[in-house]
């Protein structure tokens, strides 16, 4: 079955293996802005999000990307949530990767997801959950494929341009799950050190995986480390320096989304942001970013927005869930 | 239906009652998660939920219900969190034996779509969020069961898109497409309980729920339901399970 989105470059693991051959992996330091790590991003790149729907999600950096009015982007990520709708309604992604886009069951089916992919604006490439997982596991092993048995016998895999593969030992039939290499890895951790090694705290998700299939590597951190901590707990290291190419200080970086034990999502937040689409329409994502992603000069002002007092019930919430 | 309980509270329970002690769950937010959990608190002790967020051994705070699989809410207390990939990693390998589901539209032979309605996905009529770990749990669990209210737009004859395989086409297609393992067993609605033949694989009535009939069910259902040879009827939900189930929902979030 022909697909007219998987791209044969998505899991070129020749091409792939070269480019991190051929780029300086530094033990030195990292840090820098966020307006300088999202310059990192071109027009046209793939990105591999981080977090899962509104946990982790990696919105500092992605903001920014956003402020710097890229184009012609590709999101790829297992769950999809208000962050995709911006990218869409701020014209910078045009096809969105994931097994599923809304912003959780109480707010109902994105309108924002109905209004762009119905209309053809935006295409939604849609593999299951643990396919898009083995897609960046691939990518993180370098080889082209994982054999899996999931997918099979489903529409997906016409949608998708999965291919299937004949175990050569037992001759049964599995999917072979693409790898994907994503130009730029985008994710959000608990603590890193300057030099890039990260730990993430609660949910993995998919990031350690992300991070070494992508070519580039942006990181925010809740909390910068001494080299020393990390040399104490370096089991506590899911994401070594070599692989980072540049690291903000930013916290609550994920804000209003959940950072685990840090900070619960703000459902009150997600309420006002839906009760404004279900008023205004499509057009309300527009305000949206005017008043959060274009206006607020910094991250910190954009916090601002929020307030204090929120953020710290939201960061009472996550002490009392996971102490 | 009677007024002791509602549609939610009928489903949560009836589903409770499907799973056994000593085995494994793969379950989502909602009304799949609050009847796991009923499960563990009064039958089954050692039933261990396993929620796709990456998330193995919860234990849900009453009053602070998960609206997603992939918050610190769906791992309150949890005994390991394996990452979403290795999650579904334990149900490829076997170790997970029910898989709760619900879905869009349901066909006669227990296939689900929660992709797209329309006949083409990439201009859809109306786009769905997708199989987030749907088709993964379709395609991986020893056993799934399909928890939804029976309702006649959700039971189509055929349905748009399949997005979660169950029995594909009847007669041994599923396994001829790579899928080895697992299919519904049994489709839980607010009417009754469904199963399917064994060889033809279509859906048929296996039980009524108390107050409703065969009759009520096929004026409900898209397509020709065949029938089990003796169709039971499910005993109702009683005052103790009601209680336990209210107990881990006091906000009524999902029991509405």
């Amino acid at each position: 079955m022909g697909d007219p989105h998987l791209n044969p470059a998505e899991y070129d693991f020749i091409a792939a293996r070269r480019r991190i051959e051929a780029k300086a992996k530094s033990a030195g330091e990292k840090l820098t802005s966020l307006e300088d790590a999202a310059s990192r991003v071109k027009d046209g790149d793939q990105l591999g999000v981080g977090g899962c729907l509104f946990s982790r999600t990696p919105l500092a950096l992605m903001r920014e990307i956003l402020r710097q009015r890229r184009r012609g982007l590709t999101l790829a990520r297992n769950l999809t949530c208000n962050e995709g709708e911006m990218f869409m309604a701020a014209g910078a992604a045009s096809r969105v990767m994931t097994a599923w886009m809304s912003i959780g069951l109480p707010w109902g089916v994105s309108k924002i997801l109905r209004h762009y992919v119905e209309s053809g604006a935006v295409a939604l490439e849609e593999w299951s959950h643990l396919a898009l997982g083995l897609r960046f596991r691939a990518g993180a092993m370098g080889v082209p494929f994982l054999p899996a048995l999931t997918m099979l016998g489903s529409d997906l895999v016409g949608v998708a341009g999965l291919k299937t593969v004949q175990d050569p030992y037992t001759g049964e039939t599995l999917a072979a799950v693409p790898a994907l290499f994503p130009d730029v890895a985008l994710v959000h951790v608990h603590r890193a050190d300057r030099f890039g090694n990260c730990q993430i705290d609660g949910y993995p998700h998919m990031d350690a995986d992300i991070a070494r299939a992508a070519t580039t590597v942006l990181i925010t951190a809740e909390e910068i480390l001494s080299e020393e901590e990390t040399r104490r707990y370096p089991d506590r290291t899911v994401i070594p320096g070599f692989v980072v190419d540049a690291l903000v200080h930013v916290p609550f970086g994920s804000f209003p989304h959940e950072c685990y034990g840090l900070y619960e999502a703000d459902y009150d937040h997600f309420a006002e942001y839906c009760a404004a689409i279900d008023a205004r329409g499509p057009s309300a994502v527009g305000e949206y970013l005017e008043r959060y992603v274009y206006g607020p000069p910094t991250w910190s002002d954009y916090l601002d927005l929020f307030g204090g007092e929120r953020m710290g019930l939201q960061a009472k919430r996550a002490r009392e869930l996971t102490r | 239906m009677t007024e002791r309980f509602n549609a939610s509270e009928l489903l949560a329970v009836i589903a409770a009652r499907q799973l056994r002690d000593d085995t494994t769950v793969f379950a989502g937010v909602g009304v799949p998660l609050l009847a796991a959990a009923l499960a563990k608190r009064r039958h089954a002790p050692r039933l261990t939920m396993v929620i796709e967020g990456g998330i193995i051994g919860p234990q849900i705070a009453p009053g602070r219900l998960p609206v997603s699989t992939n918050e610190m809410r769906a791992g309150h207390r949890a005994t390991m969190l394996p990452g979403i990939t290795d999650a579904f990693l334990f149900a490829q390998r076997g170790f997970v034996d029910v898989g709760f589901m619900g879905g869009a539209q349901i066909d006669q032979y227990g296939n689900i779509n929660t992709s797209v309605l329309g006949a083409d996905y990439w201009h859809p009529k109306v786009r769905l969020p997708g199989t987030g770990g749907a088709n993964d749990i379709a395609s991986l669990c020893r056993e799934v069961i399909i928890v939804t209210a029976h309702e006649k737009r959700r039971f189509v004859e055929r349905v748009d898109f399949v997005t979660s395989p169950s029995w594909l086409r009847g007669n041994g297609s599923r396994k001829a497409a790579g899928l080895l393992f697992g299919g519904v067993s049994r489709v839980v609605t607010t009417l009754g309980i469904l199963g399917f033949d064994p060889d033809s694989r279509r859906m048929r009535i296996d039980a009524t729920h108390a107050g409703t009939s065969v009759d009520a069910i096929r004026q409900n259902t898209g397509f020709p339901l065949l029938e089990a040879p003796r169709v039971e009827t499910t005993e109702p939900p009683s005052d103790d399970e009601l209680e336990m189930l209210r107990a881990l929902d006091p906000e009524r979030r999902f029991l509405g």
